[in-house]
């Protein structure tokens, strides 16, 4: 087995420090940061994914492999940034204004960076405002929204209208998502995409992007 | 009269499938990695849990004033069917404490987000084993408790309005015990339940899960609830 395979194997076991020590050895061995991200730690993630897709294996060893991926990709960011290779796209995140719950837009968030994403994780009772704001200031061009009360729901719709108003629509997209968020909600407000779970948030934010390596 | 009710982190602990369910994991579906995450959480919620409660029997009159609150329910909803028929009415919040939710947090914020998420459910199971308990204490209180049965019904669900938490709090005001709300009617701290227990006969409670707002309700959690022999 190489190198490669072997990192893809470790991560989906979820062992952080041996896929910390494999990407050393990797990139020692002169694969090229790139290769090693997407052979590797891509790779592994995928099969992560289809396994968490299939009921195979379950939320805390996707959690493990992220934690995992990151252990590779905190070795690898500095040489892609150096060599020119631009991460899949910036995510700004947050509960919006009045929501306190955060769980769910931190599994989110994990799952993003795990994807590759560059993720700006505001927190929670974030109001529609800072959002918009941090989008355009830091280049982001995902805004992704979690709410947990259907009494702070209509902070989304605030958040999208603002989008709007600042004529970042199509530039900026949008997707909700949080328990009492559906589909229904996302296309009443106008909202670009709902994850109804932290798996599909990555796909329909890859898909918003067209940003699947 | 209203009453207050502290439990050991031991009698609050929640059982392995109830957290594992939380998690999305089916029964002996846990990885041994998941099994070790479990022991780990439940051991910090025998650490930090701090479980209360404060409870107050209610009239149905002002109950309806409780349930009418913002006047922002669903135009039908079961209670209004269950409570008319009810032997008793109860109002309550319970929680399992500020500290597991602090370190629910910490523990995102120290890269450990399978622990994090793990402890999550461990203490949002917890939260709901309160109700469960208020309920059983409830139900043993009875008389009659082999021909009733006990269930909570919350604010936020079943058609009525999450706003409702602001008359539920006015009413039973349970800043006594440390919960709070705030302006979106979220209870602080986080992992806390709130409602109403509704001593009545079982078929008092069965209803059709088929009201307008029932349709975005993904797990339809009343049918279990409705089908349990226990409370």
């Amino acid at each position: 087995m190489g190198i490669l395979d072997e990192i893809a194997e470790s991560l989906e076991r979820g062992e952080d420090q041996e896929v910390g020590a494999l990407v050393r050895r990797a990139l020692d061995e002169r694969h090229a940061p790139l290769e090693v991200l997407n052979q590797g730690l891509v790779a592994g993630m995928d099969v992560v994914g289809e396994r968490f897709r299939a009921r195979e294996i379950f939320l805390p060893d996707v959690l493990m492999a992220a934690r995992a991926m990151y252990a590779g990709l905190d070795l690898l960011k500095p040489l892609l940034a150096r060599e020119g290779v631009p991460s899949a796209a910036r995510v700004v995140l947050g509960s919006v204004h009045g929501d306190l719950h955060d769980i769910g837009k931190n599994l989110v968030g994990i799952m993003l960076r795990g994807a590759g994403f560059d993720v700006i994780d505001l927190g929670n009772d974030v109001p529609a405002a800072r959002f918009v704001d941090i989008a355009v200031e830091r280049g982001a061009s995902v805004i992704g929204l979690s709410a947990l009360l259907t009494t702070t729901m209509p902070v989304m719709k605030d958040v999208v209208e603002l989008v709007r108003a600042r004529g970042l629509a199509g530039r900026v997209r949008v997707i909700v998502g949080g328990a009492p968020v559906s589909e229904a909600w996302a296309r009443e407000i106008g909202a670009d995409a709902h994850g109804y779970d932290a798996a599909n948030a990555v796909e329909r934010v890859r898909a918003l992007v067209g940003a699947r390596r | 009269m209203r009453e207050r009710v502290t439990w050991t982190p031991a009698e609050a602990a929640p059982s392995r499938e109830a957290v594992l369910a939380l998690q999305g994991i089916p029964p002996r579906g846990a990885s041994p990695r998941a099994e070790g995450l479990l022991d780990r959480a439940l051991a910090i919620h025998l650490e930090l849990a701090e479980p209360r409660a404060i409870v107050g029997a209610i009239t149905r009159g002002e109950f309806a004033e409780v349930y009418r609150g913002a006047g922002r329910n669903a135009p039908e909803t079961p209670l209004e069917c269950i409570v008319p028929r009810a032997d008793g009415l109860a109002l309550f919040a319970a929680t399992v404490g500020a500290p597991l939710t602090s370190r629910i947090r910490a523990l995102f914020a120290e890269n450990e987000p399978a622990l994090a998420a793990m402890l999550d459910s461990v203490a949002s199971a917890a939260a709901d084993r309160l109700a469960d308990l208020l309920a059983a204490r409830a139900l043993a209180e009875m008389a009659s408790g082999d021909r009733v049965r006990v269930l909570a019904y919350s604010p936020g669900y079943c058609g009525w309005h999450v706003s409702g938490q602001g008359a539920l709090f006015a009413a039973l005001r349970p800043e006594e015990i440390g919960v709070t709300l705030n302006a979106s009617f979220l209870m602080e701290p986080l992992k806390s339940v709130s409602g109403v227990l509704v001593t009545a006969a079982p078929e008092v409670h069965r209803f059709a899960p088929a009201f307008p707002f029932c349709a975005d309700c993904r797990d339809k959690p009343c049918r279990a609830r409705m089908a349990s022999r226990a409370a």
